[in-house]
């Protein structure tokens, strides 16, 4: 089980760099998705109980 | 028997953790957003983290170099710690704008964070163990810090057998006895009331 | 207002006595265990993980031998990165500091390296040799400290005059310094010297102490560590080989390396002591983080940016609770 996409994983990674700033795509992928993530858990509306038991 | 230390300890147990409170079948009407899964995310995640751990410790170090079940299992802790990092974060960064310290809640935020801390430090020996390219230089990279400050003297990040020994017992026991408490005392202090809400006739009314 | 301040925190530490909903928290448990375990899998599947081969000092000698030789005349002449670094291997230097603070050098020498025995002449000594590198240890052995050290540096001192072009040394008096790094090259291209570094002389060893700060002495290492964007001062440490994700929660770690005067190692006392600071800084930050809950401003920024009211929207709208000023 090597992995499907194995061989692209490990290829060497693109760096953005702006002055002294430099991340791989992929650490700037996760920390974007972290965000998002919590953004849509804050936004996105939660499932309402349907049968409440105390009121 | 009220004097008895076990008594004591029973009784002190029932009052503030019955089992009503550890395994709720309700939950205040306010516990009503996404940003509540990130906790059981996270504890979910670290139960995968430590079943591919052990599969890991049963065979060495080693085992995954050479074998395509070993690189398999290797691949679900390295996923799975990637993945209790973002569900953690993300809890952490809930709990901070809910402000979730309120009401007695100081020793409940305390405890993840250190919780947080062991993790780094837990994770960090992972990275130092897989005896490949990434330790060597992480390992050579990392004294500098560590014996900056006379650290380095007891926790040595060049000794494999000191760094597994540690990744793979006194951490996670740590790690794991600070989450058993951080659970234990958001069930015993329950969930912390949202920030506008306050005794009202709203909520007195539904006594 | 400080009534209401009491009201409120008693309100937060009460049992909630207001509405309820029903919350399987087994099954919520269940669920979760279920949907991460899934994506580990999925991801596992799909990426694998990361496994560069650790590197050799055989890779070394075989790809850089002029370095691996120049390395071990620093070693033998005590100007290499760990025959100069101080605690916890040796007394070579003080070591860094934070103001007063020595805490490398009073941590002391609990990790002993002698960079010239430990890493050229006991591996040597290892080996059944020919006789002309038999005759160089020897010749090391028995002279006297104040005439290794006249040697190795002389010859030290050579190689970096013509900037590591062994070919264009010029002739003098070396002693065995030459031919024992030829015979430590030598040994290393056999692949022998990675084996004899760890043995140390013993059977069991679970200590790389030896070996890893060697390695990193010379240039092999480092060029690696540069090829794959690892370098500490271009936020090596949040990165990983390959295009796998890092260590990202370190950025904050990582994040001082990048600035000055922790950037710049000419810079005192903070930049040429930037290990030492960092150290602490982040002790201050990690406790920092810890006590939130009582650090006045950050402790209020939850109540002054409204987050909270997307997060509990539901419940406000249901409730008609509006903002409350702070």
């Amino acid at each position: 089980m090597t992995g499907w996409f194995a061989d692209f994983m490990n290829h060497p990674a693109t760096y953005l760099k702006s002055g002294w700033l430099q991340i791989s795509v992929t650490n700037l992928l996760v920390i974007l998705l972290m965000l998002a993530i919590f953004t849509l858990a804050i936004f996105l509306p939660f499932p309402k109980d349907k049968n409440r038991h105390h009121e | 028997m009220s004097q008895m230390w076990t008594a004591k300890l029973r009784n002190k147990w029932q009052k503030e953790l019955p089992i009503e409170k550890l395994l709720p079948d309700d939950q205040p009407a306010y516990v009503s957003s996404w940003i509540y899964v990130f906790g059981v995310l996270t504890l979910a995640t670290l139960a995968v983290i430590i079943f591919s751990g052990i599969i890991l410790a049963f065979q060495g170090p080693a085992w995954y170099h050479i074998s395509k079940t070993g690189k398999f299992v290797n691949s679900l802790h390295f996923w799975s710690v990637q993945l209790f990092f973002v569900f953690m974060v993300i809890h952490l960064w809930g709990k901070f704008w809910m402000a979730a310290w309120r009401g007695n809640r100081f020793a409940t935020w305390a405890t993840g964070a250190v919780a947080f801390i062991a993790s780094i430090a837990t994770a960090f020996t992972g990275y130092l163990v897989q005896t490949n390219f990434d330790s060597q230089w992480i390992s050579f990279e990392a004294k500098d810090g560590f014996n900056s400050v006379g650290v380095g003297a007891w926790f040595n990040v060049t000794n494999l057998g000191q760094m597994l020994l540690l990744h793979v017992a006194f951490l996670p026991a740590i790690l794991g006895v600070l989450t058993v408490v951080h659970v234990l005392m958001v069930r015993k202090r329950g969930v912390v009331p949202p920030i506008d809400s306050e005794p009202s006739p709203v909520n007195e009314a539904s006594k | 207002m400080s009534t209401n301040k009491e009201a409120k925190a008693e309100f937060d530490a009460a049992p909630w006595a207001g509405k309820t909903k029903r919350y399987d928290i087994v099954k919520e448990g269940t669920i979760a265990l279920v949907f991460v375990f899934v994506l580990t899998v999925v991801l596992s599947l799909i990426m694998s993980s990361p496994d560069e081969p650790p590197l050799t000092f055989k890779g070394w000698a075989v790809s850089n031998p002029d370095n691996l030789y120049a390395t071990a005349v620093q070693e033998l002449a005590g100007t290499s990165g760990t025959a100069t670094y101080g605690g916890p291997y040796n007394n070579a230097s003080d070591g860094l500091n934070v103001g007063p603070l020595w805490l490398q050098k009073w941590a002391g020498v609990t990790h002993p390296i002698d960079a010239a025995n430990d890493f050229v002449i006991t591996p040597l000594s290892t080996q059944v040799l020919a006789p002309e590198i038999a005759n160089a240890v020897a010749t090391w052995k028995s002279a006297a400290d104040s005439q290794r050290q006249a040697w190795a540096t002389a010859y030290d001192d050579a190689i970096t005059k013509v900037e590591g072009k062994l070919s264009d040394v010029a002739v003098g008096a070396y002693g065995p310094v030459p031919v024992l790094a030829q015979g430590l090259t030598d040994m290393a291209k056999s692949g022998a010297l990675d084996a004899a570094l760890l043995s140390q002389g013993g059977f069991f060893q679970t200590d790389n102490t030896k070996q890893i700060l060697f390695f990193g002495d010379g240039a092999y290492l480092d060029d690696a560590g540069t090829a794959a964007n690892l370098q500490g001062g271009t936020w090596g440490m949040m990165n990983e080989t390959g295009r796998y994700p890092g260590q990202a929660w370190l950025w904050l770690y990582s994040f001082w390396y990048q600035i000055p005067p922790f950037n710049n190692g000419e810079s005192k006392p903070i930049g040429a002591n930037a290990d030492a600071y960092i150290m602490v800084i982040m002790g201050l930050l990690s406790l920092g983080l810890i006590l939130i809950p009582i650090i006045p401003v950050i402790r209020n920024l939850p109540m002054r940016i409204p987050i909270h009211r997307g997060i509990w929207r539901q419940y406000y709208q249901s409730q008609g609770i509006k903002r409350r000023k702070m």
